[in-house]
């Protein structure tokens, strides 16, 4: 009965979700539109900091079209005038005493038409009294700071936390020890995820039944029904998120931002659909953003050793403490810092503060800080290398982690689950070429070019749970999945997790092909729908693989199990007897003796054995035993011009490590994704802000992002070392490029003036940075 | 200018021939192509990204040419013929760009592949043969967050060769 071949685990199957998409037949949020539905335009500050001393909406009302003016005041009726935040601390609304970034949400206007909702927002009188804005975290903890957060009680200036990981005293006695030492500041600038699509919503509350359905761009549907319950104070099962297509995520669209809430609470006070779809500029200026770190670190090195590493932080929050990541952990999971090297002591101390900025923190492809991390001790490592006079690559082989190690316990706590980081590096280094490669950057220098070779060596930590380690807001980080197989064969796959481009609707029927041998285009793959879909929490982190695809794999093995006594019984045979080959079991020694597995669910509702429940179908819920640990190295060359501090890139290669590959060609269609992005971050991508805190990069015009034409190709490769915990020994990956690579990229670049002293370049790596630089050493032509 | 906002509801008739098809609607003289589609025509292939003409999703061929619909009013586009996304496929026979995205792995969230589509059936009717130098300075006005392009490009190809393959 099986349509096609089926084809599992290491089949590059084309998208089964491609066909609506290539049709222009995907349903993104704002492509929903409801009867009677309105919509709404939100007013943002124009100023970083001030007080609020009236909002006039009464011009606003009395255009026709205009159906309400919300402002904080309204809100604060309702008691949703603030709300809280992933990390536990609040966030305004709407606000009522203060604006505390430029963006900042002020005031809605529900209206007939988008057109005429946004004619309102100009109608709508704001009195601001300016206050200081504070830009920096130096700045905002300084002594006599103006104090951002005067709205909470005791907060006496604007020091967020305080945290700190690792062993002290032991990294001391590496330091005391060493016959080196090496450090590096550096800053990790603010950018932003800036998926295609922004975010939005469409909220539905209806006034009989009282049920809320919110169809909203969502990474997180479950976990923000939960919160939505928690927020509104309405019964949750009376919400039903739907989170429909997404044009793309990276960690964006994780948090639960004002603009949800406000149309939510329109929709409920006003009894019609109301939508609301943010603009470019909104969600450049008050969205989840990154980085935004100031670190400083030290490596402590003995006889070519690494033998400490120190980290020290400093975080810009922005105006509230928002940051997405597990609740015990202030700084994500920074502490993977000592990275893919065997280092017996490592501390790290980080401490946050507020900001007249917008909120949010960890975003943008990267399981919670990994990727400041890997930055942090690659350029380190390089830096390192220079001063020890030794090839970065020898210094790297000395110091990995070696394969007969693992399982390694890091020296912050982790417990790496395998690895072999000298396999991925030398395999980078051999397909680059690169003891020739450094001999032509011998000649090139000869003639007075400038080529740079960058490499840079990762592991990431992806994957959350456990459970008990890892929560968001409570909320255990485990994920689920629910399989049933129809009568007839085919099969429908519902998950807590939520696609925003990986594919996921061919991947996880590709799981179910490998397990039970439906093949995926037999499987509807459901995921984002908070009615029908079992809880979960979502996709970012690159969890989606570790979690909801062990759940898929663990669930599918118990439904083989079941169709094994099924089949026992249709063959009447002892299921002892029964041999699996995938897709049929077949009696021992009697091939032709065979029932498929589509002939078992048959039998499931029609011809079942006694005193067995019919029925083909079940959900589980896996709670990881640990995270998974993607590894791999990149190699990046550039040529820098010397009249003008352009780099272009030469080549870049990458092997990854992520484990048994469901379906190499969307893992590759990830990593080059993350290449492109860990060079904008490098190169161009910038959310930065003058001394007034007026936001600059609030448009495609100032945000620069990558086009086809400044994007390099890129040459991929991979080595499989499978977890040994995933039930198909598969890690997350969707991440690993945007982590790994800026500091391959810079380290080129970097490398390419190194001979000239230059030891470090702050990103973006613009050509002014670099000319800067040129004129500085005396190679600037 | 708040002054303004009684003005802006002047409407005009516009008739245009869209994916083949004439259509025709009031419409206010300020409503901008991009919504025209998506909204009064309901072709919601088209997509918005930036507001800024930056970002190439919401592109359509307008008498062929491509074009960034956020950044056209719907009354400039009366007389002419629009092509969109849902106009490419002839019933369910892909079009050889579309065939090129799925095949080559050209799209992941697929926000972008709409304009990426139609900027390159543009530029492969005047360019046949191209190189993947000229594809991607033919795509530089298409921004695509999630593929890195490398597989972009290589649709583009695929669909360049399946194109000669038709008209040999």
């Amino acid at each position: 009965m099986a349509t096609t071949e089926p084809r599992g685990l290491g089949h590059s199957v084309k998208r089964i979700e491609d066909a609506r998409f290539i049709r222009g037949r995907g349903n993104y949020v704002d492509d929903i539109t409801l009867p009677n539905m309105l919509h709404m335009e939100l007013l943002r500050s124009p100023v970083a900091h001030a007080r609020i001393t009236s909002v006039d909406t009464s011009r606003a009302a009395a255009l026709p079209g205009v159906v309400a003016v919300v402002t904080g005041d309204l809100m604060a009726q309702h008691n949703l005038a603030w709300m809280p935040t992933l990390s536990g601390d609040t966030q305004a609304v709407l606000a009522t005493d203060k604006v505390r970034f430029q963006g900042q949400e002020v005031a809605a206007v529900v209206a007939e038409t988008p057109y005429i909702a946004r004619d309102a927002l100009e109608l709508i009188d704001v009195d601001y009294e300016m206050l200081p804005a504070i830009t920096s975290p130096q700045q905002a903890l300084a002594d006599g700071a103006p104090v951002i957060r005067d709205d909470k009680e005791g907060q006496a200036g604007n020091h967020i936390y305080d945290w700190e990981t690792g062993d002290k005293e032991a990294t001391d006695r590496a330091f005391a020890d060493a016959d080196r030492v090496v450090s590096l500041d550096t800053f990790y600038p603010r950018c932003h995820p800036a998926p295609l699509e922004c975010c939005g919503c469409v909220a539905d509350v209806n006034p009989a039944s009282g049920k809320a359905t919110i169809y909203m761009t969502s990474q997180a549907p479950h976990a923000h029904r939960t919160l939505f319950a928690i927020v509104a104070g309405l019964p949750e099962h009376q919400i039903r998120i739907v989170s429909p297509d997404i044009g793309g995520g990276f960690g964006n669209k994780v948090p639960i931002y004002p603009g949800y809430v406000v149309a939510t609470a329109a929709s409920l006070l006003i009894g019609r659909p109301v939508k609301w779809i943010e603009d470019r500029f909104g969600n450049l200026i008050s969205t989840g953003f990154a980085r935004d770190y100031h670190m400083h670190g030290e490596l402590a090195i003995k006889d070519g050793r690494m033998t400490g590493l120190r980290a020290s932080l400093l975080s810009d929050n922005g105006a509230f403490f928002a940051d997405a990541q597990p609740t015990r952990f202030k700084a994500g999971l920074f502490h993977i810092c000592t990275g893919s090297y065997d280092i017996p002591a490592a501390h790290v101390s980080a401490v946050g503060a507020y900001t007249n900025k917008a909120p949010g923190g960890v975003a943008y492809r990267c399981s919670f800080r990994v990727t400041e991390a890997s930055y942090l001790i690659e350029r380190l490592v390089q830096t390192a290398a220079y001063e020890l006079g030794v090839d970065p690559a020898d210094f790297r082989r000395q110091n990995f982690i070696k394969p007969e190690q693992f399982p390694y316990t890091s020296a912050t706590g982790f417990e790496y689950d395998s690895g072999d980081y000298t396999k991925a590096h030398d395999l980078a280094l051999e397909k680059l070429g690169y003891a020739e490669l450094r001999k032509e950057q011998e000649a090139a220098r000869a003639e007075g070019r400038l080529v740079g070779i960058g490499v840079a060596s990762f592991t990431e930590v992806v994957g959350a749970g456990p459970g008990k380690i890892y929560d968001i807001a409570g909320l255990r980080m485990f994920d689920s999945a629910e399989l049933r197989i129809h009568p007839t064969g085919k099969a429908i796959l519902k998950l807590g997790t939520k696609s925003q481009g990986q594919g996921h609707e061919t991947t996880y029927g590709q799981i179910v092909a490998e397990e039970l041998g439906i093949p995926a285009e037999d499987v509807l793959v459901e995921e984002g729908d908070t009615d029908t879909t079992p809880y979960g929490l979502g996709t970012y982190a690159s969890r989606s693989t570790p979690t909801s695809g062990a759940a898929t794999a663990v669930i599918a093995r118990k439904l083989r199990d079941k169709a094994r006594t099924i089949a026992a019984h249709l063959l009447e045979a002892s299921e002892d007897d029964l041999e699996w080959e995938r897709g049929s079991f077949h009696v021992k020694g009697s091939p032709d003796k065979s029932k498929t597995i589509q002939d078992c669910a048959f039998a499931a509702y029609t011809n079942l054995p006694d005193g067995l429940e019919a029925g083909l179908e079940g959900v589980t819920y896996y709670d990881p035993p640990n995270m998974t640990f993607p590894f791999g190295t990149y190699a990046a060359v550039v040529e820098i011009d010397r009249g003008t501090g352009q780099w272009k890139v030469l080549r870049v290669v990458a092997v990854d490590d992520c484990g048994v590959r469901i379906n190499p060609m969307i893992v590759e269609g990830q990593i080059a994704g993350g290449l492109t992005e860990g060079f904008a971050i490098a190169a161009m991508e910038l959310i930065t802000f003058d001394d007034d805190g007026n936001c600059i990069g609030s448009s495609f015009m100032d945000y620069l992002l990558p086009t086809a034409w400044e994007t390099p190709d890129f040459e991929m490769h991979e080595t499989v070392t499978p977890s040994p915990h995933h039930p198909f020994g598969a890690k997350g990956v969707g991440e690993s490029a945007t982590v790994g690579s800026p500091a391959a990229y810079v380290n080129a670049v970097v490398d390419a003036l190194a001979h000239a002293g230059v030891r470090n370049l702050e990103m973006p790596v613009t050509p002014s940075k670099v000319w800067q630089a040129l004129k500085e050493v005396g190679l600037a032509e | 200018m708040a002054t303004t906002v009684g003005e802006s509801t002047h409407t005009v008739q516009v008739t245009a021939t869209v994916n083949g098809q004439e259509r025709s609607a009031q419409v206010e003289t300020r409503l901008l192509l991009a919504h025209f589609l998506r909204q009064t025509l309901g072709l919601t292939g088209t997509h918005i990204g930036c507001d800024t003409t930056s970002c190439g999703a919401c592109t359509v061929l307008v008498d062929g040419v491509p074009t960034k619909s956020c950044t056209m009013f719907a009354v400039q586009a009366a007389g002419r013929e629009i092509t969109t996304v849902e106009g490419l496929a002839a019933g369910a026979q892909l079009h050889a760009i579309q065939e090129g995205f799925h095949e080559e792995h050209g799209l992941q969230c697929g926000f972008c592949t709409p304009g990426m589509m139609l900027t390159s059936v543009a530029f492969l009717a005047e360019n046949p043969s191209p190189t993947d130098e000229e594809i991607r300075w033919a795509l530089s006005g298409n921004v695509c967050r999630c593929t890195g392009y490398q597989n972009i490009v290589k649709a583009v190809q695929h669909a360049a060769a399946k194109l000669a393959e038709g008209s040999e």
